[in-house]
Protein backbone atom coordinates (compact mmCIF):
# COMPACT_ATOMS: atom_id res chain seq x y z
CA UNK A 1 0.00 0.00 0.00
CA UNK A 2 1.60 3.68 -1.04
CA UNK A 3 1.04 6.47 0.83
CA UNK A 4 -0.16 9.63 -0.88
CA UNK A 5 0.33 13.03 0.19
CA UNK A 6 -3.69 14.44 -0.33
CA UNK A 7 -4.10 17.18 -3.27
CA UNK A 8 -5.38 20.04 -1.11
CA UNK A 9 -8.06 21.95 -3.28
CA UNK A 10 -9.47 25.19 -1.79
CA UNK A 11 -13.08 26.59 -2.69
CA UNK A 12 -13.45 30.11 -2.24
CA UNK A 13 -17.12 31.13 -2.63
CA UNK A 14 -18.37 34.45 -1.85
CA UNK A 15 -22.56 34.41 -2.09
CA UNK A 16 -24.12 35.80 0.63
CA UNK A 17 -28.08 33.95 0.23
CA UNK A 18 -29.33 30.64 1.39
CA UNK A 19 -29.66 28.56 -0.56
CA UNK A 20 -26.60 30.55 -2.98
CA UNK A 21 -26.26 29.80 -6.77
CA UNK A 22 -22.45 31.14 -6.21
CA UNK A 23 -22.35 28.28 -3.82
CA UNK A 24 -23.94 25.94 -5.70
CA UNK A 25 -21.78 26.97 -8.83
CA UNK A 26 -18.53 26.69 -6.58
CA UNK A 27 -19.70 22.69 -5.41
CA UNK A 28 -20.48 21.92 -9.19
CA UNK A 29 -16.95 23.33 -10.22
CA UNK A 30 -15.49 21.03 -7.22
CA UNK A 31 -16.89 17.98 -8.44
CA UNK A 32 -16.41 18.52 -12.11
CA UNK A 33 -12.27 18.83 -10.91
CA UNK A 34 -12.06 16.28 -8.49
CA UNK A 35 -13.50 13.92 -10.69
CA UNK A 36 -11.44 14.89 -13.58
CA UNK A 37 -8.24 14.88 -11.03
CA UNK A 38 -9.33 10.98 -10.18
CA UNK A 39 -7.87 8.40 -8.73
CA UNK A 40 -5.92 11.60 -6.78
CA UNK A 41 -7.12 11.73 -3.34
CA UNK A 42 -8.27 15.07 -3.14
CA UNK A 43 -8.88 17.19 -0.06
CA UNK A 44 -11.77 20.07 -0.54
CA UNK A 45 -11.66 22.90 1.66
CA UNK A 46 -14.50 25.48 1.55
CA UNK A 47 -14.20 28.68 2.44
CA UNK A 48 -17.65 30.56 2.66
CA UNK A 49 -16.68 34.06 2.37
CA UNK A 50 -19.74 34.89 4.42
CA UNK A 51 -18.95 32.99 7.39
CA UNK A 52 -16.01 35.45 7.96
CA UNK A 53 -17.71 38.91 6.80
CA UNK A 54 -16.82 40.30 10.32
CA UNK A 55 -13.91 39.30 10.74
CA UNK A 56 -13.01 40.21 7.53
CA UNK A 57 -13.73 43.91 7.87
CA UNK A 58 -11.96 43.98 11.37
CA UNK A 59 -8.67 42.33 9.22
CA UNK A 60 -8.70 45.42 7.47
CA UNK A 61 -8.82 47.72 10.47
CA UNK A 62 -6.40 46.36 12.85
CA UNK A 63 -3.99 44.62 10.04
CA UNK A 64 -4.47 40.69 11.19
CA UNK A 65 -6.85 37.86 11.26
CA UNK A 66 -9.24 36.26 13.80
CA UNK A 67 -8.58 32.80 14.38
CA UNK A 68 -11.62 31.55 12.46
CA UNK A 69 -10.53 33.91 9.65
CA UNK A 70 -6.87 32.60 9.80
CA UNK A 71 -7.33 28.73 9.18
CA UNK A 72 -8.96 30.14 5.96
CA UNK A 73 -6.68 32.48 4.80
CA UNK A 74 -4.17 29.58 5.83
CA UNK A 75 -6.47 26.64 3.91
CA UNK A 76 -6.40 28.84 1.22
CA UNK A 77 -2.52 29.88 0.86
CA UNK A 78 -1.41 26.14 1.10
CA UNK A 79 -3.90 24.81 -0.96
CA UNK A 80 -2.07 23.56 -4.21
CA UNK A 81 -5.64 24.42 -6.31
CA UNK A 82 -8.18 27.04 -5.85
CA UNK A 83 -11.25 27.48 -7.00
CA UNK A 84 -13.66 30.68 -6.31
CA UNK A 85 -16.84 31.68 -7.01
CA UNK A 86 -17.95 35.02 -6.54
CA UNK A 87 -21.42 37.44 -7.61
CA UNK A 88 -21.08 39.87 -10.20
CA UNK A 89 -22.00 43.28 -8.12
CA UNK A 90 -22.22 46.69 -9.78
CA UNK A 91 -20.13 45.07 -13.05
CA UNK A 92 -17.48 43.58 -11.20
CA UNK A 93 -16.47 40.79 -7.85
CA UNK A 94 -18.75 41.37 -5.04
CA UNK A 95 -17.01 43.81 -2.05
CA UNK A 96 -16.65 41.16 0.43
CA UNK A 97 -14.98 38.34 -2.08
CA UNK A 98 -12.48 41.30 -3.03
CA UNK A 99 -11.73 41.54 0.92
CA UNK A 100 -10.69 38.50 1.36
CA UNK A 101 -8.21 38.90 -1.77
CA UNK A 102 -7.06 42.26 0.31
CA UNK A 103 -6.41 40.28 3.00
CA UNK A 104 -4.73 37.52 1.85
CA UNK A 105 -0.67 37.28 2.77
CA UNK A 106 1.40 38.33 -0.30
CA UNK A 107 1.97 35.84 -2.75
CA UNK A 108 0.01 33.82 -1.41
CA UNK A 109 -1.84 32.50 -4.83
CA UNK A 110 1.40 32.51 -6.54
CA UNK A 111 1.60 29.94 -9.10
CA UNK A 112 -1.55 28.36 -7.78
CA UNK A 113 -3.33 27.77 -10.72
CA UNK A 114 -7.27 29.05 -9.99
CA UNK A 115 -10.48 28.48 -11.44
CA UNK A 116 -12.90 31.40 -12.22
CA UNK A 117 -16.32 31.00 -11.40
CA UNK A 118 -19.07 33.62 -11.36
CA UNK A 119 -22.76 34.04 -11.13
CA UNK A 120 -25.04 37.40 -11.95
CA UNK A 121 -28.97 37.73 -12.81
CA UNK A 122 -28.44 38.00 -16.76
CA UNK A 123 -25.97 36.72 -19.27
CA UNK A 124 -25.03 40.34 -19.73
CA UNK A 125 -22.64 40.14 -16.68
CA UNK A 126 -20.81 37.68 -18.21
CA UNK A 127 -17.62 39.32 -19.57
CA UNK A 128 -16.77 40.31 -15.54
CA UNK A 129 -14.99 37.32 -15.62
CA UNK A 130 -12.65 38.30 -17.89
CA UNK A 131 -12.39 42.06 -17.22
CA UNK A 132 -12.66 42.25 -13.24
CA UNK A 133 -11.18 38.89 -12.20
CA UNK A 134 -9.11 38.06 -14.20
CA UNK A 135 -6.82 40.91 -14.45
CA UNK A 136 -7.29 40.60 -10.21
CA UNK A 137 -5.90 37.32 -10.55
CA UNK A 138 -2.85 37.65 -12.84
CA UNK A 139 -2.19 40.55 -10.39
CA UNK A 140 -1.86 37.85 -8.01
CA UNK A 141 0.61 35.96 -9.93
CA UNK A 142 -1.78 32.55 -9.93
CA UNK A 143 -1.75 30.65 -12.58
CA UNK A 144 -5.66 31.02 -14.12
CA UNK A 145 -7.16 28.45 -16.11
CA UNK A 146 -8.34 29.50 -19.42
CA UNK A 147 -11.90 28.21 -19.15
CA UNK A 148 -14.08 29.89 -16.61
CA UNK A 149 -17.72 29.10 -15.92
CA UNK A 150 -20.33 32.05 -15.73
CA UNK A 151 -24.04 31.20 -14.53
CA UNK A 152 -27.10 33.76 -15.08
CA UNK A 153 -29.94 33.25 -13.64
CA UNK A 154 -31.40 31.84 -17.27
CA UNK A 155 -28.94 29.12 -17.05
CA UNK A 156 -30.28 27.53 -13.94
CA UNK A 157 -33.82 27.47 -14.73
CA UNK A 158 -34.01 26.80 -18.83
CA UNK A 159 -34.33 23.86 -20.52
CA UNK A 160 -30.73 24.94 -21.87
CA UNK A 161 -29.46 24.56 -18.32
CA UNK A 162 -27.63 21.86 -19.63
CA UNK A 163 -25.62 23.80 -21.08
CA UNK A 164 -24.37 25.04 -18.23
CA UNK A 165 -23.82 21.32 -16.62
CA UNK A 166 -21.18 20.58 -20.17
CA UNK A 167 -19.41 24.06 -19.71
CA UNK A 168 -19.21 23.17 -16.01
CA UNK A 169 -17.90 19.86 -17.01
CA UNK A 170 -15.25 21.30 -19.61
CA UNK A 171 -13.69 23.67 -17.13
CA UNK A 172 -13.08 21.08 -14.01
CA UNK A 173 -11.38 18.41 -16.80
CA UNK A 174 -9.13 22.04 -18.43
CA UNK A 175 -8.64 22.56 -14.66
CA UNK A 176 -7.38 19.14 -13.87
CA UNK A 177 -5.22 19.08 -16.69
CA UNK A 178 -3.59 22.63 -15.97
CA UNK A 179 -3.46 21.72 -12.36
CA UNK A 180 -1.27 18.47 -13.00
CA UNK A 181 0.71 19.84 -15.55
CA UNK A 182 1.95 22.61 -13.07
CA UNK A 183 3.57 21.57 -9.93
CA UNK A 184 3.72 24.23 -7.04
CA UNK A 185 6.87 25.19 -5.68
CA UNK A 186 7.28 25.32 -2.07
CA UNK A 187 5.92 28.57 0.17
CA UNK A 188 9.24 30.05 1.26
CA UNK A 189 9.18 30.98 4.91
CA UNK A 190 10.82 34.23 5.38
CA UNK A 191 11.33 33.66 9.44
CA UNK A 192 12.85 29.66 8.57
CA UNK A 193 15.06 31.02 5.50
CA UNK A 194 16.53 34.54 7.27
CA UNK A 195 18.52 36.69 4.81
CA UNK A 196 22.07 36.64 6.68
CA UNK A 197 23.00 40.13 7.83
CA UNK A 198 26.28 40.37 5.69
CA UNK A 199 24.32 40.18 2.43
CA UNK A 200 21.47 42.69 3.38
CA UNK A 201 24.78 45.22 4.23
CA UNK A 202 26.42 43.81 0.55
CA UNK A 203 23.20 45.10 -1.38
CA UNK A 204 23.62 48.51 -0.25
CA UNK A 205 26.79 48.79 -1.90
CA UNK A 206 25.63 48.06 -5.33
CA UNK B 1 13.68 42.87 34.71
CA UNK B 2 12.65 46.45 34.46
CA UNK B 3 9.18 47.33 33.97
CA UNK B 4 7.73 50.47 32.73
CA UNK B 5 5.64 52.66 30.36
CA UNK B 6 5.70 53.81 26.82
CA UNK B 7 3.78 56.52 24.91
CA UNK B 8 3.03 57.41 21.68
CA UNK B 9 1.59 61.03 22.56
CA UNK B 10 -1.62 60.95 20.68
CA UNK B 11 -3.59 63.71 21.65
CA UNK B 12 -6.90 62.06 20.78
CA UNK B 13 -10.49 63.53 22.24
CA UNK B 14 -11.86 61.73 25.29
CA UNK B 15 -15.12 60.19 24.05
CA UNK B 16 -16.93 60.97 27.30
CA UNK B 17 -17.09 64.29 27.51
CA UNK B 18 -16.35 65.23 23.56
CA UNK B 19 -13.06 66.95 24.78
CA UNK B 20 -9.64 66.72 23.22
CA UNK B 21 -6.83 68.41 24.87
CA UNK B 22 -4.37 71.22 23.57
CA UNK B 23 -0.84 70.34 22.21
CA UNK B 24 0.31 72.38 25.30
CA UNK B 25 -2.15 70.42 27.83
CA UNK B 26 -0.52 66.62 26.01
CA UNK B 27 2.96 67.69 26.24
CA UNK B 28 2.89 68.63 30.12
CA UNK B 29 0.49 65.60 30.76
CA UNK B 30 3.46 63.38 29.32
CA UNK B 31 5.86 64.94 31.91
CA UNK B 32 3.28 64.66 34.58
CA UNK B 33 3.06 61.03 33.77
CA UNK B 34 7.12 60.26 33.46
CA UNK B 35 7.25 61.85 36.65
CA UNK B 36 4.80 59.39 38.11
CA UNK B 37 6.28 56.56 36.69
CA UNK B 38 9.33 57.31 38.58
CA UNK B 39 7.44 58.15 41.43
CA UNK B 40 5.21 54.98 41.43
CA UNK B 41 8.71 52.82 41.42
CA UNK B 42 8.80 51.88 37.60
CA UNK B 43 12.26 52.10 35.72
CA UNK B 44 11.34 53.02 32.40
CA UNK B 45 9.84 55.85 30.77
CA UNK B 46 9.79 55.86 26.74
CA UNK B 47 8.29 58.39 24.29
CA UNK B 48 7.80 57.79 20.91
CA UNK B 49 9.03 60.16 17.88
CA UNK B 50 5.97 62.00 15.79
CA UNK B 51 6.07 64.56 12.70
CA UNK B 52 2.63 65.37 12.29
CA UNK B 53 -1.09 65.91 14.06
CA UNK B 54 -2.86 64.15 15.94
CA UNK B 55 0.41 63.65 17.73
CA UNK B 56 2.38 65.62 20.63
CA UNK B 57 5.24 63.33 20.67
CA UNK B 58 8.39 65.13 20.48
CA UNK B 59 9.87 65.10 16.90
CA UNK B 60 13.58 64.83 18.48
CA UNK B 61 12.78 62.61 21.53
CA UNK B 62 15.88 63.91 23.43
CA UNK B 63 13.98 67.35 23.94
CA UNK B 64 11.19 65.54 25.89
CA UNK B 65 13.67 63.31 27.65
CA UNK B 66 16.07 65.76 28.76
CA UNK B 67 13.73 67.65 30.41
CA UNK B 68 12.51 64.63 32.08
CA UNK B 69 16.01 63.32 33.31
CA UNK B 70 16.73 66.93 35.04
CA UNK B 71 12.93 66.06 37.20
CA UNK B 72 13.81 62.27 38.21
CA UNK B 73 16.79 60.51 39.42
CA UNK B 74 16.29 56.96 38.80
CA UNK B 75 13.78 56.27 35.59
CA UNK B 76 15.95 55.03 33.11
CA UNK B 77 14.43 57.52 29.29
CA UNK B 78 14.11 55.70 26.22
CA UNK B 79 12.09 55.95 23.08
CA UNK B 80 9.63 54.20 21.55
CA UNK B 81 10.52 54.62 18.46
CA UNK B 82 13.30 56.87 17.35
CA UNK B 83 13.06 56.69 13.47
CA UNK B 84 16.01 55.11 12.00
CA UNK B 85 14.68 55.51 8.57
CA UNK B 86 14.31 59.42 8.63
CA UNK B 87 16.67 60.79 10.76
CA UNK B 88 20.11 61.42 10.21
CA UNK B 89 22.08 58.87 11.81
CA UNK B 90 25.10 61.90 12.63
CA UNK B 91 22.01 64.02 14.56
CA UNK B 92 20.80 60.88 16.54
CA UNK B 93 24.24 60.26 17.29
CA UNK B 94 24.76 63.69 18.51
CA UNK B 95 21.50 64.00 20.38
CA UNK B 96 21.62 60.75 22.38
CA UNK B 97 25.09 60.70 23.40
CA UNK B 98 24.56 64.77 24.84
CA UNK B 99 21.29 63.14 26.13
CA UNK B 100 23.42 60.42 27.90
CA UNK B 101 26.03 62.70 29.33
CA UNK B 102 22.96 64.95 31.20
CA UNK B 103 21.10 61.39 32.38
CA UNK B 104 24.56 60.07 33.52
CA UNK B 105 23.35 57.13 31.82
CA UNK B 106 19.99 56.85 32.32
CA UNK B 107 18.78 56.04 28.97
CA UNK B 108 18.97 54.18 26.04
CA UNK B 109 17.08 53.90 22.71
CA UNK B 110 14.86 51.60 20.43
CA UNK B 111 14.81 52.17 16.53
CA UNK B 112 12.07 51.58 14.20
CA UNK B 113 11.51 52.14 10.79
CA UNK B 114 7.86 54.38 11.70
CA UNK B 115 4.67 53.61 10.27
CA UNK B 116 3.31 56.38 8.76
CA UNK B 117 4.01 56.88 5.02
CA UNK B 118 4.04 60.19 4.29
CA UNK B 119 6.67 61.09 6.36
CA UNK B 120 9.72 60.10 4.72
CA UNK B 121 9.33 62.39 1.76
CA UNK B 122 9.15 65.08 4.94
CA UNK B 123 12.83 64.26 5.40
CA UNK B 124 13.56 63.55 2.05
CA UNK B 125 13.59 59.85 2.02
CA UNK B 126 11.13 57.25 0.43
CA UNK B 127 9.13 54.40 1.81
CA UNK B 128 10.35 51.45 -0.37
CA UNK B 129 13.94 52.29 0.95
CA UNK B 130 12.62 51.82 4.23
CA UNK B 131 13.91 48.10 5.14
CA UNK B 132 17.95 49.49 3.54
CA UNK B 133 17.73 52.92 5.34
CA UNK B 134 17.46 51.16 8.43
CA UNK B 135 20.58 48.93 7.82
CA UNK B 136 22.73 51.87 6.36
CA UNK B 137 21.46 54.36 9.12
CA UNK B 138 22.19 52.06 12.01
CA UNK B 139 25.37 50.77 10.48
CA UNK B 140 27.13 54.39 10.17
CA UNK B 141 25.29 55.09 14.07
CA UNK B 142 27.04 52.11 15.55
CA UNK B 143 30.52 53.57 13.80
CA UNK B 144 29.93 57.08 15.33
CA UNK B 145 29.40 55.64 18.94
CA UNK B 146 32.64 53.48 19.02
CA UNK B 147 35.19 55.14 16.50
CA UNK B 148 36.52 58.56 17.33
CA UNK B 149 37.24 59.61 13.65
CA UNK B 150 34.99 58.16 10.92
CA UNK B 151 35.68 57.72 7.10
CA UNK B 152 32.08 56.73 5.88
CA UNK B 153 30.28 56.80 2.33
CA UNK B 154 27.07 55.24 1.51
CA UNK B 155 23.57 55.40 -0.34
CA UNK B 156 21.53 57.43 1.29
CA UNK B 157 23.15 60.66 2.74
CA UNK B 158 26.74 62.50 2.03
CA UNK B 159 30.04 60.91 3.22
CA UNK B 160 32.06 61.46 5.94
CA UNK B 161 35.75 62.93 5.88
CA UNK B 162 37.47 62.55 8.84
CA UNK B 163 34.18 63.13 11.38
CA UNK B 164 34.34 62.71 14.87
CA UNK B 165 30.67 62.66 16.31
CA UNK B 166 30.33 64.68 19.59
CA UNK B 167 30.18 64.30 22.46
CA UNK B 168 31.78 61.03 22.66
CA UNK B 169 29.46 58.30 24.96
CA UNK B 170 29.39 58.94 28.27
CA UNK B 171 32.11 56.90 30.08
CA UNK B 172 33.40 55.33 26.81
CA UNK B 173 30.29 53.45 26.17
CA UNK B 174 27.64 54.20 23.21
CA UNK B 175 23.80 53.48 24.86
CA UNK B 176 22.31 50.51 24.87
CA UNK B 177 20.31 49.89 21.19
CA UNK B 178 16.66 47.87 21.61
CA UNK B 179 15.61 47.54 17.68
CA UNK B 180 11.50 47.33 17.34
CA UNK B 181 9.69 45.67 14.91
CA UNK B 182 6.45 44.05 14.16
CA UNK B 183 6.85 41.28 11.43
CA UNK B 184 9.74 42.46 9.44
CA UNK B 185 12.14 39.53 10.02
CA UNK B 186 15.05 41.65 8.48
CA UNK B 187 15.19 43.99 11.66
CA UNK B 188 15.35 40.66 13.83
CA UNK B 189 18.41 39.99 11.94
CA UNK B 190 19.95 42.98 12.39
CA UNK B 191 19.31 42.67 16.19
CA UNK B 192 20.74 39.85 16.17
CA UNK B 193 23.81 40.32 14.15
CA UNK B 194 24.61 43.26 16.50
CA UNK B 195 24.01 41.67 19.85
CA UNK B 196 21.52 44.56 20.20
CA UNK B 197 18.02 44.24 21.95
CA UNK B 198 15.12 43.26 20.10
CA UNK B 199 11.74 44.81 21.57
CA UNK B 200 8.70 43.30 19.71
CA UNK B 201 5.80 45.89 20.31
CA UNK B 202 3.19 42.76 21.21
CA UNK B 203 0.20 45.26 21.17
CA UNK B 204 -2.41 45.61 18.41
CA UNK B 205 -1.29 42.29 17.06
CA UNK B 206 -1.97 38.86 17.72
CA UNK B 207 1.08 36.62 20.26
CA UNK B 208 2.09 34.36 17.31
CA UNK B 209 3.81 37.43 15.34
CA UNK B 210 5.41 38.50 18.85
CA UNK B 211 6.47 34.38 18.99
CA UNK B 212 7.65 34.38 15.83
CA UNK B 213 10.04 37.36 15.52
CA UNK B 214 11.04 36.77 19.32
CA UNK B 215 12.16 33.23 18.04
CA UNK B 216 13.87 34.52 14.73
CA UNK B 217 15.70 36.85 16.59
CA UNK B 218 17.05 34.27 19.49
CA UNK B 219 18.02 31.61 17.20
CA UNK B 220 20.10 34.42 15.29
CA UNK B 221 21.88 35.73 18.65
CA UNK B 222 23.03 32.47 19.04
CA UNK B 223 24.25 32.24 15.86
CA UNK B 224 26.08 35.35 15.38
CA UNK B 225 28.08 34.46 18.87
CA UNK B 226 26.78 37.00 21.07
CA UNK B 227 25.42 33.81 23.80
CA UNK B 228 23.12 31.62 23.56
CA UNK B 229 19.56 32.21 22.48
CA UNK B 230 17.95 32.59 25.97
CA UNK B 231 20.32 34.67 26.97
CA UNK B 232 19.18 37.50 24.35
CA UNK B 233 17.73 40.78 25.30
CA UNK B 234 14.08 40.84 24.68
CA UNK B 235 11.65 43.56 25.53
CA UNK B 236 8.14 43.31 24.87
CA UNK B 237 5.04 45.73 25.23
CA UNK B 238 1.97 45.40 26.78
CA UNK B 239 -1.44 47.23 26.80
CA UNK B 240 -3.86 47.24 29.94
CA UNK B 241 -6.74 49.21 31.47
CA UNK B 242 -7.15 47.80 35.24
CA UNK B 243 -9.72 48.78 38.26
CA UNK B 244 -9.46 46.86 41.26
CA UNK B 245 -12.77 45.19 40.08
CA UNK B 246 -12.75 43.63 36.87
CA UNK B 247 -16.00 45.09 35.20
CA UNK B 248 -15.58 48.56 36.57
CA UNK B 249 -12.65 48.36 34.24
CA UNK B 250 -14.07 47.02 30.90
CA UNK B 251 -17.02 49.42 31.60
CA UNK B 252 -15.15 52.48 32.24
CA UNK B 253 -12.87 51.43 28.99
CA UNK B 254 -15.11 50.44 26.68
CA UNK B 255 -16.28 53.73 24.86
CA UNK B 256 -12.02 54.21 24.55
CA UNK B 257 -11.35 51.05 22.82
CA UNK B 258 -14.37 51.88 20.49
CA UNK B 259 -13.68 54.98 19.59
CA UNK B 260 -9.83 54.78 19.63
CA UNK B 261 -7.95 55.32 16.18
CA UNK B 262 -5.78 52.21 16.01
CA UNK B 263 -8.92 49.82 16.15
CA UNK B 264 -12.18 51.81 17.00
CA UNK B 265 -15.14 50.29 15.16
CA UNK B 266 -13.70 47.47 14.23
CA UNK B 267 -13.26 44.41 16.81
CA UNK B 268 -15.15 44.30 19.94
CA UNK B 269 -13.36 45.17 23.24
CA UNK B 270 -13.79 41.24 23.69
CA UNK B 271 -12.52 39.65 20.65
CA UNK B 272 -9.29 42.50 20.87
CA UNK B 273 -8.47 41.09 24.40
CA UNK B 274 -8.29 37.64 23.28
CA UNK B 275 -6.80 38.08 20.34
CA UNK B 276 -4.46 40.53 21.64
CA UNK B 277 -2.19 41.00 24.55
CA UNK B 278 -4.55 44.19 25.59
CA UNK B 279 -5.88 43.41 29.10
CA UNK B 280 -8.79 45.19 30.60
CA UNK B 281 -9.65 43.71 34.35
CA UNK B 282 -8.35 43.46 37.91
CA UNK B 283 -4.70 44.33 38.50
CA UNK B 284 -4.20 39.92 39.66
CA UNK B 285 -5.40 39.88 35.88
CA UNK B 286 -2.92 41.85 34.64
CA UNK B 287 -0.45 39.95 36.55
CA UNK B 288 -1.52 36.60 35.24
CA UNK B 289 -1.33 37.76 31.51
CA UNK B 290 1.90 39.13 31.94
CA UNK B 291 3.54 36.61 33.34
CA UNK B 292 2.18 33.79 30.76
CA UNK B 293 4.10 36.03 28.03
CA UNK B 294 7.15 34.44 29.12
CA UNK B 295 5.58 31.35 28.11
CA UNK B 296 6.27 32.55 23.94
CA UNK B 297 8.75 35.09 24.64
CA UNK B 298 11.14 33.34 27.08
CA UNK B 299 12.89 34.97 30.15
CA UNK B 300 13.07 38.74 28.41
CA UNK B 301 14.44 41.70 30.36
CA UNK B 302 11.74 44.43 29.45
CA UNK B 303 8.01 45.27 30.05
CA UNK B 304 6.32 48.10 28.90
CA UNK B 305 2.79 48.97 28.67
CA UNK B 306 1.01 51.30 27.02
CA UNK B 307 -1.85 53.27 29.43
CA UNK B 308 -2.23 56.96 28.40
CA UNK B 309 -3.83 56.49 24.85
CA UNK B 310 -6.73 56.80 23.11
CA UNK B 311 -8.18 59.71 24.74
CA UNK B 312 -7.84 58.89 28.70
CA UNK B 313 -7.97 61.66 30.73
CA UNK B 314 -4.85 62.32 32.57
CA UNK B 315 -5.64 61.67 36.06
CA UNK B 316 -7.41 57.90 35.37
CA UNK B 317 -3.91 57.53 33.37
CA UNK B 318 -2.16 58.42 37.14
CA UNK B 319 -4.79 56.15 38.75
CA UNK B 320 -3.14 53.39 36.55
CA UNK B 321 0.34 54.36 37.31
CA UNK B 322 -0.40 53.68 40.87
CA UNK B 323 -2.27 50.36 40.19
CA UNK B 324 0.67 49.21 38.23
CA UNK B 325 3.03 50.47 41.11
CA UNK B 326 1.29 49.70 43.53
CA UNK B 327 -0.03 45.91 43.00
CA UNK B 328 1.13 44.88 39.99
CA UNK B 329 4.74 45.56 39.58
CA UNK B 330 5.85 44.72 42.78
CA UNK B 331 4.25 41.04 42.71
CA UNK B 332 5.96 40.53 38.55
CA UNK B 333 9.30 41.47 40.09
CA UNK B 334 8.97 38.68 42.48
CA UNK B 335 7.58 36.10 40.18
CA UNK B 336 10.03 36.92 37.17
CA UNK B 337 12.69 36.91 39.34
CA UNK B 338 11.92 33.51 41.07
CA UNK B 339 11.32 32.44 37.35
CA UNK B 340 14.52 33.54 35.72
CA UNK B 341 17.45 31.16 35.31
CA UNK B 342 20.85 32.74 36.57
CA UNK B 343 22.49 32.67 33.29
CA UNK B 344 19.90 34.81 31.92
CA UNK B 345 21.20 38.67 32.17
CA UNK B 346 18.99 40.91 33.28
CA UNK B 347 17.84 44.08 31.80
CA UNK B 348 20.87 46.02 30.30
CA UNK B 349 22.05 49.02 32.25
CA UNK B 350 24.86 51.96 31.70
CA UNK B 351 26.55 51.28 35.08
CA UNK B 352 26.64 47.04 33.81
CA UNK B 353 27.54 48.06 30.58
CA UNK B 354 30.97 50.52 31.73
CA UNK B 355 31.47 47.46 34.46
CA UNK B 356 31.36 45.09 31.08
CA UNK B 357 33.69 47.17 29.44
CA UNK B 358 36.44 47.47 32.46
CA UNK B 359 35.51 50.49 33.97
CA UNK B 360 34.72 53.96 32.93
CA UNK B 361 37.06 55.96 30.67
CA UNK B 362 36.67 59.19 29.31
CA UNK B 363 36.65 59.75 25.88
CA UNK B 364 36.65 63.03 24.61
CA UNK B 365 38.55 64.13 21.43
CA UNK B 366 40.06 67.11 22.32
CA UNK B 367 40.22 68.26 18.93
CA UNK B 368 43.59 69.92 16.86
CA UNK B 369 43.76 73.78 17.48
CA UNK B 370 42.86 74.29 14.01
CA UNK B 371 39.59 76.87 15.08
CA UNK B 372 40.26 78.49 11.77
CA UNK B 373 39.39 75.97 9.45
CA UNK B 374 37.54 73.68 11.64
CA UNK B 375 38.38 70.69 10.28
CA UNK B 376 38.26 67.76 12.12
CA UNK B 377 41.40 65.83 13.71
CA UNK B 378 42.58 63.08 11.32
CA UNK B 379 43.21 59.83 12.58
CA UNK B 380 47.14 60.59 11.79
CA UNK B 381 47.84 63.76 13.84
CA UNK B 382 49.07 61.17 16.38
CA UNK B 383 51.49 63.18 18.94
CA UNK B 384 54.54 61.36 19.40
CA UNK B 385 55.82 62.28 23.06
CA UNK B 386 59.20 59.75 22.99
Amino acid sequence: MTTQTPFHLAVVTAGVTQPSSTRLLADRLTEATVRALAPLDVVVEVVDVRDVAHDLTNNVLTGFASPDLQVRLDAITEADAVVVATPVYAASYSGLFKMLVDVLPQDALRDTPVLLGATGGTARHSLAIDHALRPLFAHLGALVAPVAVFAASEDWGSVEAGRLGERIERAGTAFAALVQGSPRAARVDPFAQVTPFESMLTDLRH
Amino acid sequence: MQFGIFTVGDVTTDPTTGRTPTENERIKATVAIARKAEEVGLDVFATGEHHNPPFAAPANPPVLLAAVAAQTERLVLSTSTTLITTNDPVRIAQDYAYLQHLSDGRMDLMLGRGNTGPVYPWFGKDIRDGIPLAIENYALLHRLWREDVVNWQGKYRTPLQGFTSTPRPLDGVPPFVWHGSIRSPEIAEQAAYYGDGFFSNHIFWPASHTKQMVELYRRRFEHYGHGSADQAIVGLGGQVFMRRNSQDAVREFRPYFDNAPVYGHGPTLEEFTSQTPLTVGSPQEVIERTLAFREYAGDYQRQLWLVDHAGLPLKTVLEQLDLLGEEVVPVLRKEFAALKPAHVPDAPTHAARVAAAGGARDTTVHAAADDVTGASPEPTTLEVTS
